[in-house]
């Protein structure tokens, strides 16, 4: 039982993978979005040094965050168009594991490339050198995270065809809380403060995360496929 | 006892026991509801003490706390109710959910707005990104999704399955939001605007406000039952008995 449980999980996992390679641009989208985001600030506030620095954690991290949003969508629409969802739903496998699975690889293909640009985004914005390292630490914890809460939002609204500003609207109020110690983890580690606090809380988040986001968002898909 | 309880849980499956039964708690409620909030507001603005800092401005206390009071515990049993209806596939707890969502939502926009007037005299500035402020935006952020999420789906019954598991994510949510909101607070701001603690009030202070309390309550679960029968007659009105009510003109 324990096999097939696992061999579902790799199964389920390089399925994804594999999809989503097959469509390289829609890799891409998000990681420009990042991108174009983070460089709107200096242009639209100012590109003041002293300001971009203190604003930097901060703003890569909303960044970030709507990136993983928009890409949210693409999550389980594709295999709830395709009836595949629905084989998913009455496979003998644990639903829990096939949305553990999907949500691994989502976050690996744009949780992942978002954590390994933050550091050329941290130069733009003037971050401290030494808070880089702290940054990307922070959306490594943080970002699996938002990719597990954007679950429950994307299965509870991938039944209808107004998801996208809907998910935006449950989604972002539950994804607050990581922001804040996201940012707050950098701005304690620029300010020369004791930051591993912040860590070992944001890394309770994502254990909570993994335990209970996966049962929400597969209820979810249980209701999103039977309507 | 046990055999009891199940027969008393089982009739709640019933939207006709329901509309019958409410009908004799209503008056109740409202009677409740109508002397609480008239003697709190009464004994509240005109009779209790000014407070030696604040003077008469702290009276907005006696709408402020019951409303933010309620804004938070109409989510709790929002949450309650949702998972009945995820469990048990109660209407009625669908109905609650759909029912309690706009009035909490109201309670928490009067507590930030009370909120708001209280802070322009007291903290000479009508927001501050302090951290109870922080986490009842929050609060109504969800109480939107949850809204929302109730109107988005064309079926009744899965918009209310839905929204019913956003309310108890939202719940699992309000603890590490009110914590990650304190925490971060004191990171950013030294402890000036502690306003919000209390200090040890005198009885002629604090009984009004109780009363009101109880007021808000009593006025909240008027409300819950008067929005869930008109949504009972709405869903039912194809059964026999809705149309035999209608045919009367109740």
């Amino acid at each position: 039982m324990n096999a097939t449980v696992s061999a579902a999980f790799t199964a389920q996992l390089r399925r994804d993978l594999l999809l989503s390679f097959r469509r390289r641009q829609d890799l891409a989208n998000p990681l420009i979005f990042f991108v174009i985001v983070v460089s709107l600030f200096p242009l639209g506030v100012t590109p003041d040094k002293e300001f971009l620095s203190q604003a930097a954690a901060g703003v890569i991290w909303v960044a970030a965050l709507l990136a993983t949003l928009l890409s949210l969508d693409g999550l389980f629409r594709a295999d709830y168009e395709d009836g595949a969802l629905e084989q998913m739903v009455i496979a003998p496998q644990p639903l829990f594991m096939v949305v553990l699975a999907k949500t691994l690889a989502h976050w690996l293909v744009t949780g992942l490339p978002l954590l390994l640009l933050s550091p050329v985004l941290g130069v733009m914005m003037f971050l401290p050198a030494d808070a880089t390292g702290v940054l990307m630490l922070s959306l490594l914890i943080g970002t699996p995270v938002l990719s597990l809460i954007g679950a429950i939002g994307a299965a509870l609204t991938v039944g209808l065809r107004v998801g996208g500003v809907l998910v935006s609207l449950l989604v972002l109020p539950l994804y607050i809380p990581v922001l804040i110690f996201g940012t707050g983890t950098v701005q304690m580690a620029i300010n020369g403060q004791p930051w591993t606090g912040h860590v070992a809380l944001m890394l309770a988040f994502l254990a909570l995360a993994i335990g209970l986001a996966p049962i929400a968002a597969s209820a979810a898909l249980r209701i999103s496929v039977s309507n | 006892m046990w055999q009891r309880f199940k027969a008393w849980f089982h009739k709640w499956a019933s939207p006709k026991w329901f509309f019958d039964m409410s009908a004799s708690w209503m008056p109740w409620l409202k009677g409740i509801a109508i002397a609480c909030m008239v003697t709190g507001v009464i004994w509240g603005l005109a009779f209790a003490p000014q407070d030696y800092q604040q003077g008469n401005s702290f009276r907005i206390i006696y709408l402020h706390v019951p409303a933010a009071i309620l804004a938070q515990s109409v989510f709790m049993m929002m949450a309650v109710a949702g998972f009945v209806n995820l469990v048990w596939r109660l209407k009625l707890a669908d109905l609650a959910v759909k029912a309690a969502a706009p009035i909490g939502a109201w309670m928490c926009f009067l507590a930030l707005f009370t909120g708001a007037v209280w802070g322009k005299p007291t903290w000479g500035t009508w927001w501050v990104w302090d951290a109870r402020l922080t986490s009842m935006l929050i609060l109504l952020f969800l109480y939107f999704a949850v809204m929302a999420l109730h109107g988005a789906f064309t079926d009744a019954t899965t918009g209310g399955r839905a929204a019913s598991i956003m309310a108890i994510v939202g719940t699992i949510n309000i603890p590490i939001i009110k914590f990650s909101v304190e925490w971060w607070n004191t990171l950013h701001q030294p402890a000036t605007f502690k306003l919000t603690e209390k200090p040890a009030m005198p009885p002629e202070m604090w009984v009004p406000l109780l009363i009101m309390v109880i007021g808000f309550y009593c006025y909240f679960g008027y409300l819950l039952l008067y929005r869930m029968r008109n949504e009972v007659m709405e869903r039912e009105q194809r059964t026999q008995w809705v149309r035999e009510l209608v045919r009367k003109g109740v």
